[in-house]
């Protein structure tokens, strides 16, 4: 077996090793806790006063538009970190800093119009 | 080098030995936290279980592993249970790729090892380590977001679309806060860039504005004060937590400093140099992994230091003013310097300015 999968046999045992972990501490807390159950405790938290009305509430759209935001700014991340690690090492490094540059541009002026247009600010 | 059974010792031994050193290390972090924050607001602090109050977080998690861990009865059950593991897992799998110390060999000859066992102090060396913190922490983001939809609860609820939406902006603040140091190490390798650093060139002289951003954007996504807007008590009660109790607080808590550790570590290892160290230059003596694992712990000590003094120090941020922070600043000057840092590697490894007519 080569080292490559190697690396990955041991996250694998690190992942097993957490799962028994987590299912250590609950089993465990099973074990442990008293189990006296009432209506009244049983009922939502909240914030200690009896919950009044429905929970599942509307959230506002902004959350929404950083939702987009972050898909445009994580997929360009997923672009760059290949391009950043061979970088350095390309003899011709200046024409794929330029090739970049464009879509690092592109992207700045997106954000420049995204804030021109008053969607970072929160209101 | 084969894979027998020696290689699968080696493998367990640094799983356990990794989770051994992590959970001494929050468990010690949750009680330094609490002294220093005493020692910062003239109080005293913990300081009767054990000498000086060390065995107090080990008495909490017996208090809590032994309290009833009540489910609500509105909560989706499912997503409920499933979030305390969402929180835990990804905290620890993504500390799979920190080196805590130069690799090292038993029982085997010469610079690659003939014969012997390879040792790596770090659970995994991936060629693509850098993505796999970023998709680790990715995925922690989950947990705040489960516990708060499953809760059937309005604050908690109210939590969770803030923490997602707080930790997904700075997950892209971090990731392209770490992508200077990827253009100057050449590697997504950590143990590689560990050794870029090596002889003091650490990165965060030359890359300081990133070091500071990744330093802010960490903050942000352990939900650590002042960016702990996700279980602001003063507005939210407990936040996204606000339903569990027992155990699964428990699990939430812990998390949280396994984060707090996680982050420190790499921060370290992304612009403090990793195990480099001083004394010895790696390689040197044999006692060179031990003496690595301590100077970076002890770098990473600092770190987490630093977080316990923020959080004693600095107001709770608004949420206009954290988003503005994240996107009207953050992201945009990372963006230029990420640039000024390509330039600057393109210059070191052409040793020639851009020719702009008939290149390549």
């Amino acid at each position: 077996m080569s080292d490559y999968y190697e690396n990955y046999l041991t996250i694998f045992l690190f992942v097993l090793v957490g799962l028994g972990l987590f299912g250590a501490m609950i089993g465990v807390a099973r074990l442990l806790q008293p189990r006296r159950q009432t209506a009244a405790k049983l009922a939502t938290y909240e914030c200690g006063v009896e919950a009044e009305g429905d929970w599942w509430t509307q959230q506002h759209v902004r959350y929404y538009v950083f939702a987009l935001l972050f898909v445009v700014f994580d997929i360009e991340a997923a672009f760059i970190f290949p391009w950043a690690t061979v970088m350095g090492s390309i003899a011709d490094a200046w024409a794929v800093l330029v090739e970049m540059f464009v879509f690092i541009g592109i992207l700045v002026v997106a954000l420049a119009y995204v804030m021109r247009k008053g969607l970072l600010r929160w209101m | 080098m084969e894979f027998d059974g020696w290689t699968a010792l080696i493998g367990t031994g640094t799983v356990v030995a990794v989770f051994v050193v992590v959970m001494l290390m929050v468990i010690l972090a949750v009680w330094a936290e609490r002294r220093v924050a005493a020692v910062m607001q003239t109080r005293i602090g913990p300081n009767r279980a054990g000498p000086f109050g060390l065995l107090q977080t080990i008495a909490d998690g017996i208090k809590l592993l032994m309290k009833e861990s009540i489910t609500p009865r509105q909560v989706d059950r499912l997503v409920y249970e499933l979030a305390p593991l969402l929180a835990v897992l990804p905290a620890f799998l993504a500390l799979a790729i920190v080196p805590f110390g130069p690799g090292f060999c038993i029982g085997g000859q010469g610079t690659d090892c003939s014969g012997g066992y390879f040792v790596d102090m770090q659970i995994a060396n991936l060629n693509v380590g850098v993505l796999w913190f970023l998709s680790m922490s990715a995925i922690g983001v989950y947990a705040a977001l489960l516990a708060g939809w499953g809760s059937g609860s309005k604050y908690p609820l109210l939590g969770g679309v803030r923490a997602s939406a707080q930790v997904i902006s700075y997950e892209a603040a971090l990731s392209l806060s770490v992508v200077p140091v990827v253009v100057a190490a050449g590697t997504l390798d950590t143990q590689g860039i560990v050794l870029a650093q090596s002889q003091y060139r650490w990165f965060l002289l030359p890359l300081f504005i990133p070091a500071l951003f990744f330093f802010v954007a960490a903050l942000a996504e352990t939900n650590r004060p002042p960016f702990d807007l996700v279980e602001a008590e003063s507005e939210l009660v407990g936040g996204f937590h606000t339903e569990y109790s027992g155990v699964r607080f428990m699990l939430f808590f812990l998390a949280e400093y396994v984060n707090v550790v996680t982050i420190s570590a790499l921060f370290v290892t992304f612009f403090l140099g990793g195990w480099t160290g001083p004394y010895p230059v790696a390689g040197s003596v044999n006692w060179a992994p031990l003496f690595g694992a301590i100077w970076f712990l002890a770098k990473t000590v600092c770190i987490i230091g630093i977080f316990f003094w923020l959080r004693v120090t600095l107001p709770r941020l608004r949420y206009d003013q954290l988003m503005a922070l994240c996107w009207k600043r953050l992201i945009p000057i990372n963006l230029v310097y990420l640039m000024a840092v390509a330039v600057w590697v393109a210059y070191q490894a052409t040793g020639d300015l851009p020719r702009l007519v008939g290149g390549g």
